[in-house]
């Protein structure tokens, strides 16, 4: 794989960054982090961006016939399609001759880990051109608070219900970074809209990257965590903080963990400030903290140089 | 005509046309008997004579998904397909055909399992008569071949813009070798120009696709491609004319009579069974008898006023089918009885053969043309038979 840090591009910061708008007038709730992660990745990738976007909360509140809420070349996808579909505006887009263009999918939780995750693959095999965004709110939220291949360990979600017998979802995880780092990618890294400088530069650096891209970025979702609307971007901090999101790298064949904190803030704090969590017993707890440290020993022990 | 003569199995008439057609754009998935397609492809993107972005996608889903994202920025795209991977790619068809991009597919017909079987029949492509695709279906090599061309003029015209599956029967139109002409390369750029399209991602001017609607307008959108469908007809008959003009080849627009004229009874045929039947034909007239045939090319659109007007002084109709439609009876059966129930005093009957790659052979065609002649055997038989069965039927 070729070394995608020869061209430095210039940092992103609150200073610079533009003023042009490329995702707008949308229906998307109060507080929403998915549309702000496709906002401020579109303000990076800027007006020669294909957007490709499958079913979901970003498609469904941003093409409502007539009401066309992206500012620059944009298209639904088949579910499973998105990266698919991508790839060939990519390939399209070569043929015709039309150079510095950029095809960029915006696909949440589970149309990235779960439906798209074959089409994903393709693409990353095949080293296509693409930048490929999956905002991770951690449910199926478009269609009412479904659970995902990434809803983490104790959500309350509408098919994973907390009740006497069961603490709502059983299953971790999955562990989507490193299945993707796995092919080989050129690169590949964790964002939160919490850490939104940070996000923006990953994406500065997946723009400069010729071949497949691929970026995670946490995204609050008030509706479906039963979290503040005013407090979505602080709640994706804080899952950071605490230890249960992390901020890291792919890049050259190696792993980079790009925030190490020395103490971690109380996962409790966390989860109590959403409704999704709100059932969780001291055993849930001691459980999650307890996978948070030996993913966190395992990302400390071979991640940092 | 100085056009080269080939030797050349269906596959490779159709990868020829496609290379003929200039695609920027080639996205496929290898499937039993496509793969030959995928494969000469390959062989001449390799060897530089089809100049294509040519995609390794890891799924017939991504090949319909890959081709209509190429198609949405205004590139000219093939893919190609059969049977268990056309059903794979059910979504695509409607999503291709809603989005009006004018995708080209070839599919190699064959059976769908279970039970497994790599054979041909129809049931892939009819299962997908309603996706909203034009289906043509071909006799023989050369008509892949120029089909494969013809499929870009129509589904890319300004008042179609509706994807086109170009349909070759599993092995024996797929397989099979013949020598067909070879269109000149400076010809075929005079009859198929670059591809236009107001409905395209572009720098110059930004678009939002593949949008959803509210019930309000929903049905505005199915009725415009219910409409350029429609209107394909016409354009389907031009193009073949002026296809005919060009290379000197006719394919008689929808639908093609052979001895209709003053036949009592008439079978409708698809595909490559029609070469048997017409010779079947001709051994039946030497023996006096009054038969005729239709091969029926286009299923859609359907070729109603055409077929009414081939129909209407006939006595009996059969209608050979190599699907069935579980619990009714033939596919194209019933839409052409749909166009008999517009006529009175015609008599119909539908058989149902060649499944899973079952040979329909001269006697099997005699035994039907006897059956529709001999109303005796006809009022016993029941509307949908069974030819050629291994056991016997309920009766």
């Amino acid at each position: 794989m070729s070394n995608t840090t020869a061209a430095k591009p210039k940092k992103i910061n609150a200073k610079n960054i533009t003023d042009k708008e490329y995702f707008y007038g949308h229906k998307a709730c109060a507080g929403c982090g998915g549309s702000l992660a496709v906002r401020l990745a579109l303000k990076v990738i800027g007006e020669n961006s294909y957007s490709v976007l499958p079913a979901g909360c970003m498609s469904a509140v941003g093409f409502i016939y007539p009401q066309m809420a992206f500012n620059s070349n944009a298209c639904i996808s088949m579910f499973p399609g998105a990266s698919s579909m991508a790839s060939g505006v990519a390939a399209g887009n070569k043929a015709l001759g039309r150079k510095d263009t950029h095809a960029v999918v915006f696909a949440g939780d589970g149309g990235t880990a779960d439906i798209g995750l074959q089409a994903l693959s393709g693409t990353i095999d095949r080293d296509d051109k693409v930048i490929y965004i999956c905002y991770d709110n951690e449910a199926y939220m478009n269609t009412g608070i479904q659970k995902s291949g990434l809803t983490p360990y104790g959500t309350k979600t509408t098919t994973t219900p907390a009740g006497d017998n069961l603490p709502g979802t059983l299953t971790e995880k999955k562990n989507l970074f490193e299945i993707i780092a796995a092919h080989g990618i050129k690169y590949a890294a964790t964002a939160s809209i919490g850490y939104p400088r940070d996000f923006m530069n990953k994406i500065q650096k997946a723009k400069e990257v010729d071949g497949t891209s691929y970026i995670h970025v946490y995204a609050s979702c008030p509706t479906g965590w039963g979290s503040a609307t005013e407090k979505s971007v602080e709640t994706a901090k804080e899952a950071v903080d605490c230890g249960l999101w992390f901020l890291a790298e792919y890049e050259n064949e190696e792993f980079k963990l790009n925030k190490n904190p020395k103490e971690f803030k109380p996962v409790k704090d966390y989860l109590s400030n959403q409704g999704r969590f709100k059932h969780l017993g001291e055993e849930d707890l001691d459980r999650i903290i307890a996978n948070r440290d030996k993913k966190w020993e395992k990302m400390r022990k071979n991640w940092i140089k | 005509m100085s056009q080269k003569k080939v030797f050349v199995s269906g596959d490779e008439a159709v990868a020829l046309g496609a290379r003929l057609a200039r695609p920027h754009v080639v996205a496929a998935y290898p499937i039993t008997p496509q793969t030959i397609v995928v494969e000469r492809i390959s062989e001449m993107v390799e060897d530089g004579s089809f100049n294509t972005e040519f995609m390794h996608v890891e799924s017939e889903h991504s090949a319909i998904s890959a081709v209509m994202g190429a198609s949405a920025v205004g590139a000219r795209t093939f893919t190609a397909t059969s049977s268990q991977g056309l059903a794979y790619m059910a979504e695509g068809l409607h999503y291709a055909s809603g989005g009006r991009f004018p995708v080209v597919m070839m599919n190699a017909n064959r059976s769908l399992a279970l039970p497994w079987s790599i054979f041909g029949d129809l049931r892939d492509s009819l299962s997908l008569l309603d996706s909203g695709w034009i289906q043509v279906y071909v006799e023989n090599a050369q008509e892949a071949l120029d089909m494969t061309i013809q499929a870009y003029k129509i589904a890319e015209h300004k008042n179609v813009l509706t994807p086109f599956m170009v349909n070759l029967d599993g092995f024996i139109l797929t397989h099979t070798y013949e020598e067909i002409h070879l269109p000149e390369q400076e010809k075929v750029d005079q009859f198929l120009p670059a591809f236009e399209t107001p409905n395209k991602m572009s720098p110059e001017e930004p678009k939002n696709l593949g949008f959803s609607t509210s019930p309000e307008d929903n049905m505005e959108f199915k009725y415009q491609q219910h409409k350029a469908m429609m209107d394909s007809m016409e354009i389907i008959k031009q193009t073949d004319k002026e296809f005919g003009e060009l290379f000197g080849r006719y394919y008689h627009d929808v639908l093609e009579e052979y001895k209709t004229e003053d036949a009592k009874a008439v079978l409708i045929t698809v595909g490559s069974v029609t070469g048997t039947a017409r010779v079947v034909v001709d051994l039946m007239r030497e023996q006096g008898k009054k038969v005729g045939l239709i091969k029926l090319r286009y299923l859609r659109p359907f070729p109603k006023e055409e077929l009414k007007e081939a129909v209407k002084h006939a006595e009996v109709i059969g209608v050979l089918d190599k699907d069935i439609s579980f619990g009714y009876e033939g596919t194209i059966y019933t839409n052409v009885r749909s166009v008999l129930s517009e006529l009175s005093g015609i008599r119909s009957v539908n058989f149902v053969g060649g499944m899973g790659g079952r040979d329909i052979s001269k006697t099997d065609i005699g035994y039907m043309f006897d059956s529709m002649l001999n109303p005796q055997t006809t009022e016993k038989q029941k509307n949908v038979e069974f030819i050629n069965m291994g056991v016997l039927t309920d009766e």
